[in-house]
């Protein structure tokens, strides 16, 4: 074990060494491309047993390391952004053909107009692809998950693949003291590849030909939804373990921050939830608030039992979004309100849509939009406006 | 390995897999066998591997017509004119 000082994007180069990934593909863009040069120096250098793949595009980063995968290899590739969205088709067939694999995001804003900056729109964006979708807090989870998601995407109760997403420059450029499990350890934790199945010459298969009945079709569709339930498991066993190997234990899909008296709920997920604990903390030393906060590690699975179990007497929660859907509201929002709804939960609910673009929001924004929204309830009843555009000061 | 008893998108490679594909047929190859070379680039060429080789004498080459699309590759690579697109249901 070493702590080093090290960027969000090199925490998840080191993840993937220690993950012993044979093969990478690299396409470069903006925050990512420091994630894939770290990994070619340490292939270069020898310190790491892989192969780099030069592609000419997004899409075909994703191809590629999803035919090494098929062939029965860890691979690992990451990207961004637009270029999330010109993967987004091989996305379908990555999952479609139960291939676990891990992908980095640093996640990007869209455009136009050309923008580098956060917000999770290009992750939010790929939620139905069946990928299992992670977003980060700090550089020591980006290093710490994408190890993990290897041994999840590769459990046999989920054979699919997942995302680790770091919000771009927040963290994927901010260095911080990461500490560095031995290879021993995560040899230890890590056995050998598991997958489904492999091409291998001699034993010809073939991958997604025409069905031949679309009652089977539609029954795959089902089973990655199930794979998807079956994970949520998964996901906490997993956290275990790597919490009694490293000490490091994040409560598997959810972890609720200072919830146990908490009356007025702060939903989040990525980098922001750092600021969102600054928040709660000074909401109840100042504030005399009784302020809780959901971290949503995974919102693929969404972690429904968990958000009824922490928000069932909730007097009122906060969903706050990076990202929306047009014509809709924030997929968080979405999500939370769906699964609270069907699950019997009657708490209002409010979608504060801030952050986007890369629009900078600090714990005193959060503090504002929490204390403007909570007096309304606690005057009301509930909330007057459901979704709320929030600039900040 | 284990597939984990999930269903997955998988076939192994045996003849006529996705039903008989030959119906989809609007053009067909047909074969005259004395200006047969015995090159074998039909056989090579062939998308849909329909094209047998009989090497025992006879015709050079069977076409399996339950599953030959009519797409014209093997005709196109013919060097002798040995291969012939038709309509199909014309007269051969």
């Amino acid at each position: 074990m070493v702590v080093k000082p090290l960027t969000g994007n090199y925490a998840a180069a080191w993840a993937a060494k220690l993950a012993r990934v044979k093969v990478v593909a690299a396409f470069p863009i903006t925050p990512q491309t420091t994630i894939v040069e770290k990994l070619a120096q340490f292939i270069e250098s020898g310190e790491m047993d892989a192969r780099m793949i030069r592609v000419e595009s997004e899409h075909s980063a994703l191809a590629a390391v999803y035919g090494a995968a098929s062939g029965g290899v860890r691979a690992f590739t990451a990207t961004a952004s637009h270029g999330l969205m010109y993967m987004h088709e091989m996305l379908w067939w990555v999952a479609g053909a139960r291939i676990p694999m891990v992908m980095a995001v640093a996640m990007r804003t869209m455009g136009p107009p050309w923008n580098i900056w956060t917000d999770h729109s290009d992750i939010m964006g790929q939620r139905d692809t069946g990928w299992l979708i992670m977003l980060a807090e700090h550089n020591q989870e980006v290093l710490d998950e994408t190890i993990k998601m290897f041994k999840i995407t590769e459990d046999e109760r989920v054979y699919l693949p997942g995302i680790v997403g770091l919000d771009a420059f927040i963290l994927s450029h901010t260095t911080e003291p990461v500490d560095l499990p031995d290879q021993e350890v995560v040899d230890t934790f890590l056995p050998g590849r598991k997958q489904p199945y492999s091409f291998r010459p001699g034993d010809p298969l073939i991958m997604g030909n025409i069905p031949r009945s679309l009652k089977e079709n539609m029954k795959m569709r089902e089973d990655i939804h199930r794979s998807q339930e079956a994970a949520k498991e998964v996901i906490g066993e997993v956290d275990k373990e790597w919490g009694e190997l490293t000490g490091r234990s994040y409560g598997g899909l959810v972890e609720c921050y200072r919830c146990s008296d908490a009356k007025h709920f702060i939903v989040g997920a990525g980098a922001w939830v750092g600021d969102m604990r600054e928040a709660v903390d000074r909401l109840r030393a100042e504030h005399g608030f009784k302020a809780g906060l959901v971290k949503v590690r995974y919102v693929r699975p969404f972690p429904r039992e968990e958000m009824v179990k922490w928000l069932a007497n909730a007097k009122s929660v906060i969903v706050f979004d990076r990202s929306v859907s047009p014509g809709s509201a924030g997929p968080l929002f979405l999500d939370t309100v769906t699964h609270l709804t069907i699950s019997g939960v009657r708490a209002p609910v409010k979608n504060v849509l801030a952050g986007l673009t890369g629009l900078d929001v600090t714990y005193g924004d959060i503090m504002d939009a929490f204390i403007a929204s909570v007096s309304e309830v606690e005057e009301m009843g509930t909330f007057t406006k459901t979704i709320e555009w929030f600039y900040g000061r | 390995m284990s597939d984990g008893g999930h269903i997955l998108p998988l076939a192994r490679p045996t003849e006529g897999v996705s039903g008989k594909t030959g119906t989809w047929r609007v053009t067909k190859p047909i074969f005259n066998n004395e200006k047969c070379v015995k090159c074998m680039l039909c056989w090579l060429y062939c998308p849909e591997n329909v094209i047998d080789i009989n090497e025992g004498g006879g015709p050079y080459i069977t076409i399996n017509y339950d599953y030959c699309k009519g797409c014209g590759i093997c005709v196109d690579v013919c060097p002798t004119d040995t291969l012939k697109l038709i309509p199909e249901g014309g007269e051969e």
